[in-house]
């Protein structure tokens, strides 16, 4: 038989150094590897440090540094040129410059400052809000069919719904207050969450499942334990888009609603500019609001992901 | 306790029964390796054995406790270290939580001490090879501490050294924990040198047709033991070819 054969050579090897011992487990070979137990436990060792990873050093890579920046700039330096050619009124298009000014002295008077806080605060509590709410309503309806089956398309239309379609009746509930925007800000961001983890769940291979059962996980531990962590890439984007919907939903609900006891966010300063006619702090609200929405993918979102796909072994490859 | 199947059938929605007529007694502490080709119905048994499945037919008993499982892939959780790995299958194994954190990683310490990965806890399960991943994925099935340990094809998709390698490891741990082993295969040779009995199932439907009983003789003899090889394999081809029209 030829696949004896081979594990005989393969056995050979191991003991090889000793000719007798060669010979002797040639003669009383059972299809086993022979050998005594502290070459074989070399053998083992060897062929773990053969096989295995070991550790690269990760060091900083400072293309993603200078390549943002560097697209930054080209695109700043277009938007000077346009300017320069002069095609519109300086006041409907300012140009870098005069929009750095207005910044400049909004920062002065405090305006700046107060806008970004108040729409930070009240997007971060917003969101950790619809975190806790979504969670174990996703996992809930991941889990259990009939719920699913009932209450799925309801949620992917929630999802499809804009948020600012919530405004109007947020504002009828609760006057100009602050509860009409958390209100639409837990509309916008609750639902994605939701398909996120559901989605994030749907992609488990069905292998886990079955080693839980197998290790005896009851459904409480198999939700938390197993399913949960294993879709924990797909949740995370789930995440991501909910703060997405929450500070889309936030601006959107700020715009409109302005005055009462509202404070002073980005959309009211964007509202305000609006109503003076005043490009320039236009332009730096809507900045503001890019800006903000980056840092956080950066500062927040980017090292988690990177964290959790680096310990899966998923990041060998991908572009990140 | 044994592990007695009697007349255990199988089959999916109307389709063709996978299994029929199913009878095999397994002895307590012995290691029974299940040979069948490819698609006879092993896994289908073994899911059944673990209660991952219900049998359509016929009557099961196994031990109340369950059963410990250990799969092709190996089916580690990649969110989880080696180490976590094992402890999470001690800490779900543990339904009273009569067990303390310092207990378990104890336990989790001597088990990858058996499987000879007592350096290697701390890796995450892609940074292990094929072979690593396997004898963490058996320290975690020896993790839940039952007495019936089932195994389906865990060696298939390993080179041939790591895998008469992982041969004697898995016949040392047996004899030092005395579990009984329901081994599946489709390796003849592999199951000549595991198993102290070879149980032949059938392809569709499957059914046991056959049965070697691997005396020590076999094992030190390796004339003995390829004359076993040789018979078995004859009479597997004998079952594939009944098939082909």
């Amino acid at each position: 038989m030829p696949i004896e054969q081979e594990t005989r050579l393969a056995g050979e090897s191991t003991g090889a150094e000793n000719a007798e011992q060669a010979s002797e487990s040639r003669h009383i070979t059972s299809p086993s590897l022979k050998g005594n137990p502290d070459e074989l436990r070399d053998l083992e060792a060897g062929l773990d440090k053969l096989q295995s990873d070991s550790h690269r050093k990760a060091r900083i890579d400072w293309t993603r540094v200078i390549l943002p920046i560097a697209a930054l700039l080209v695109l700043i330096l277009a938007w000077q040129f346009y300017v320069s050619l002069g095609f519109k009124r300086r006041d409907q298009v300012p140009g870098p410059l005069d929009v750095l000014g207005q910044f400049g002295a909004l920062w002065a008077e405090g305006k700046a400052q107060e806008a970004v806080l108040t729409s930070l605060q009240r997007g971060v509590i917003g969101f950790l809000i619809s975190v806790a709410v979504a969670t174990p309503l996703g996992l809930l309806l991941a889990q259990v069919q009939p719920l699913r089956r009932a209450f799925g398309p309801l949620i992917s239309g929630l999802q499809v719904l804009p948020s600012v379609a919530w405004v109007p009746a947020a504002i009828i509930w609760f006057g100009l207050s602050d509860g009409t925007v958390y209100f639409v800000v837990l509309m916008g961001a609750i639902p994605s969450i939701i398909n996120g983890l559901i989605s994030g769940v749907d992609q488990i291979p069905p292998q886990y499942r079955s080693v839980g059962k197998v290790l005896g996980a009851s459904r409480l531990q198999m939700a938390l334990q197993i399913v949960l962590p294993a879709a924990l890439p797909g949740y995370l984007g789930g995440l991501k888009q909910g703060w997405a919907f929450s500070w889309r939903s936030l601006m959107a609900a700020e715009i409109i609603a302005v005055g009462g006891t509202i404070g002073f966010g980005l959309g009211s300063l964007l509202d305000q500019g609006r109503t003076l006619s005043d490009m320039a702090t236009v332009m730096s609200a809507i900045l503001a609001i890019l800006f903000v929405g980056i840092l956080i993918e950066l500062v927040v979102f980017a090292p988690i992901e990177r964290r959790l796909l680096l310990r899966r072994g998923l990041l060998a490859g991908s572009t990140r | 306790m044994p592990v007695v199947l009697e007349h255990l059938g199988k089959r999916f929605g109307d389709g063709a029964p996978v299994l029929d007529d199913v009878n095999a007694t397994i002895q307590q502490g012995e290691f029974v390796a299940l040979l069948g080709a490819s698609g006879c119905g092993k896994s289908t048994l073994l899911n059944i054995l673990a209660g991952l499945d219900q049998p359509t037919s016929g009557a099961l008993e196994v031990p109340s406790d369950g059963a410990a499982f250990m799969f092709q892939d190996s089916a580690l959780f990649p969110w989880l270290t080696a180490r976590g790995n094992i402890e999470l299958a001690l800490k779900l194994a543990d339904k009273s939580g009569s067990t303390s954190k310092a207990s378990r990683a104890a336990r989790t310490g001597e088990l990858l001490d058996l499987v000879h990965l007592g350096g290697a806890g701390d890796k995450r399960p892609h940074e292990l090879s094929g072979g690593m991943r396997q004898r963490v994925a058996l320290a975690r099935a020896l993790a839940q501490d039952r007495q019936l340990l089932l195994m389906d094809e865990p060696f298939a998709a390993l080179d041939a050294i790591t895998r008469d390698l992982l041969h004697d490891e898995l016949e040392r741990i047996w004899k030092e924990t005395g579990r009984t082993i329901v081994f599946v295969t489709h390796n003849v040779r592999e199951a000549v040198r595991l198993g102290q009995r070879v149980l032949l199932l059938s392809s569709r439907p499957g059914r046991v047709v056959a049965e070697w009983n691997v005396s020590e003789e076999h094992r030190t003899d390796a004339g003995r033991a390829g004359e076993l090889t040789g018979t078995i394999t004859r009479r597997l081809r004998e079952e594939i070819r009944r098939h082909a029209n």
